[in-house]
């Protein structure tokens, strides 16, 4: 190695320095720490009666229905919400896509949603479905406290999230359409190929790495949902998801050993999805980098 | 890029009625919050879409209160300083990963990727915890390290496919002219990245001013907390009053400058979202 590459590496590395610790110190080192609490009996409430009791927190959450029932509501959210915008996200897409007056106008308009805080979205909705504020009731001629009952209130907290996210995933749809050439869809017209035959054999395989990419980032997403689910039912009526219930015990009861226990429950559940989509579906995310 | 094909007016007029339909989806939630601060007190319960008459009512008792102005000085300075920090940390790290040669680079990149699917929620935990101790609990120090952090993801990713753009001859040549790394990255580099960093600055803002989660963990009074947690505790502070109009109006508040961003930058924000995922 001669001298210029290493000055190089050194350079190379001092550059990298900051943002390495930072990611180390306020990430790795904490989920390190988790594993370690996750490990104690440790109430905030009673620090004195800190003791090492290895994986009984453990074994506390993966037999508390409340775990299990957090965990089947938050795939149900991510599973709904997720598909349906994908759906939605397409149509879109192709509106983009395909219209020539006011695209650009359209594009800004679906910022909105995006840039919105989900605080103020879930607001807006929770007003919108409140039988004394809400106008949706007079609309379609009901009288429901939707938020009131378990499964109306999915449907609000579904809504949202697809209103909230689906701007993302179309967007993404929109840039992976536009690498589609429009000289092979032409020649599949003049072919005589229909619309929806396009569309499945000749669109749709040619966005599939865009699209995978699109469900990965938004799976991971929708399954830390936390802000909507609090400021629409905070968890009653058994809408609770595994954030929640994360965050009730780790800063509303304050029971640091139980709450991390959940914490690296949750972290290996993302785990585990992204590894699913990452292997099952073969997204090979290395690629990106060498563009 | 080549538009549609044939364009029989029947087919032109059903993508102008999707962009309208698009529009609508788009903007009636926002105008529902507008319209709902605008209703006079008496008139909240009509259930009725637009209001009826307006006032301003509700939008002074928002900035008569002084924890929401406090709310919104803590969500400005804790975002601004977040984003700084997120955007010159990405820099240095997408110099580094674009131009140099050392090893690592990929581990880096594989590292921050990681990063943007970890679950926030798995360190408010722990973060709570180390915060108390360091003193950093409802500090605005306690919220902009961790905002930092998880957006140093995405602002090294965005950044390095802006970097890769750049005509880095110029680069060479200013340091065949005897430039230091250091000085050629300085002089030349920035300038031209400038376009880059302020698209990664707008996504990582747009990141800080939404979250809810850490405001909500790491903060305790108005020292610290942003908007968002504070239109939350809104809710179970007045028990005499219906607060729903009030925080209609301090959402229409903090949506502003939201809708302002967008309009201005939508362009950017559009090439910043979709740079990472489309390239390859």
């Amino acid at each position: 190695m001669n001298g210029r590459t290493a000055a190089e590496q050194r350079l190379a590395w001092l550059l990298c320095a900051p943002a390495v610790l930072a990611m180390l110190a306020v990430t790795v080192y904490p989920m390190l720490y988790a594993l370690w609490l996750s490990l104690f009996r440790y109430d905030l409430r009673f620090p004195d009666q800190r003791q090492f009791t290895g994986l009984d927190n453990y074994l506390s959450v993966l037999t508390s229905p409340v775990w299990w029932q957090a965990l089947a509501n938050t795939l149900l959210i991510t599973v709904a919400s997720v598909s349906l915008e994908l759906l939605l996200g397409f149509c879109f897409a192709l509106v983009m896509h395909r219209t020539l007056v006011g695209r650009r106008t359209v594009r800004t308009a679906l910022l909105v949603p995006y840039g919105i805080i989900t605080v103020v979205a879930a607001l807006s909705w929770r007003f919108a479905f409140d039988p004394t504020t809400g106008f949706v009731n007079g609309l379609l001629g009901l009288e429901g406290a939707w938020l009131a009952e378990r499964g109306t209130a999915f449907v609000v907290i579904i809504l949202t999230e697809i209103w909230k996210t689906t701007p993302f995933m179309a967007l993404l749809l929109l840039a992976g359409l536009t690498l589609v050439p429009g000289d092979l869809l032409r020649a599949a017209r003049v072919d005589g190929a229909g619309a929806l035959q396009r569309f499945f054999r000749i669109t749709l395989p040619l966005m599939r790495p865009v699209i995978m990419v699109a469900l990965l980032f938004r799976t991971l997403d929708a399954f830390r949902i936390f802000d909507t689910v609090f400021v629409q039912t905070r968890g009653a009526q058994d809408t609770g998801t595994v954030s929640l219930v994360s965050y009730n015990t780790l800063i509303t009861r304050l029971n640091l050993g139980l709450g991390s226990a959940v914490s690296v429950l949750i972290f290996l559940c993302v785990l585990l999805l992204a590894a699913l989509y990452i292997k099952g579906f073969g997204i090979d995310l290395s690629r990106r980098e060498e563009s | 890029m080549p538009r549609a094909t044939g364009n029989r007016p029947g087919e032109r007029l059903f993508w102008a009625a999707g962009s309208v339909a698009v529009v609508i989806y788009a903007l009636f939630p926002v105008l529902w919050i507008v319209s709902l601060s605008l209703k006079p007190g008496a008139t909240l319960g009509d259930g009725r879409f637009f209001p009826h008459g307006a006032s301003l009512e509700h939008y002074l008792a928002v900035f008569a209160d002084p924890r929401f102005s406090a709310a919104l000085g803590n969500s400005l300075g804790i975002a601004a300083l977040a984003t700084l920090a997120a955007v010159l940390l990405g820099m240095f790290t997408a110099y580094a990963v674009v131009r140099l040669e050392f090893p690592g680079r990929r581990l880096i990149l594989v590292a921050a990727l990681s990063i943007a699917m970890f679950p926030p929620v798995s360190i408010i935990g722990p973060l709570f915890n180390m915060w108390r101790t360091l003193g950093l609990y409802d500090t605005w120090a306690g919220l902009i390290l961790p905002y930092m952090t998880f957006m140093l993801p995405l602002a090294i990713w965005t950044l390095s496919a802006f970097f890769r753009e750049i005509p880095w001859e110029l680069d060479k040549a200013a340091r065949v002219d005897g430039a230091t790394p250091l000085q050629a990255f300085v002089h030349v580099i920035v300038p031209l990245a400038a376009p880059g960093v302020f698209t990664a600055a707008i996504l990582v803002f747009m990141f800080a001013w939404n979250d809810f989660l850490f405001a909500m963990a790491l903060t305790s009074t108005s020292e610290a907390r942003t908007v968002p947690a504070a239109i939350a505790f809104f809710t179970g502070s007045s028990r005499f009053e219906q607060p729903t109009a009030s925080i209609a109006a301090a959402s229409v508040v903090v949506t502003v400058p939201v809708i302002l961003v967008v309009l201005l930058f939508q362009r950017r924000i559009v090439a910043g979202l979709t740079s990472g995922a489309v390239k390859g």
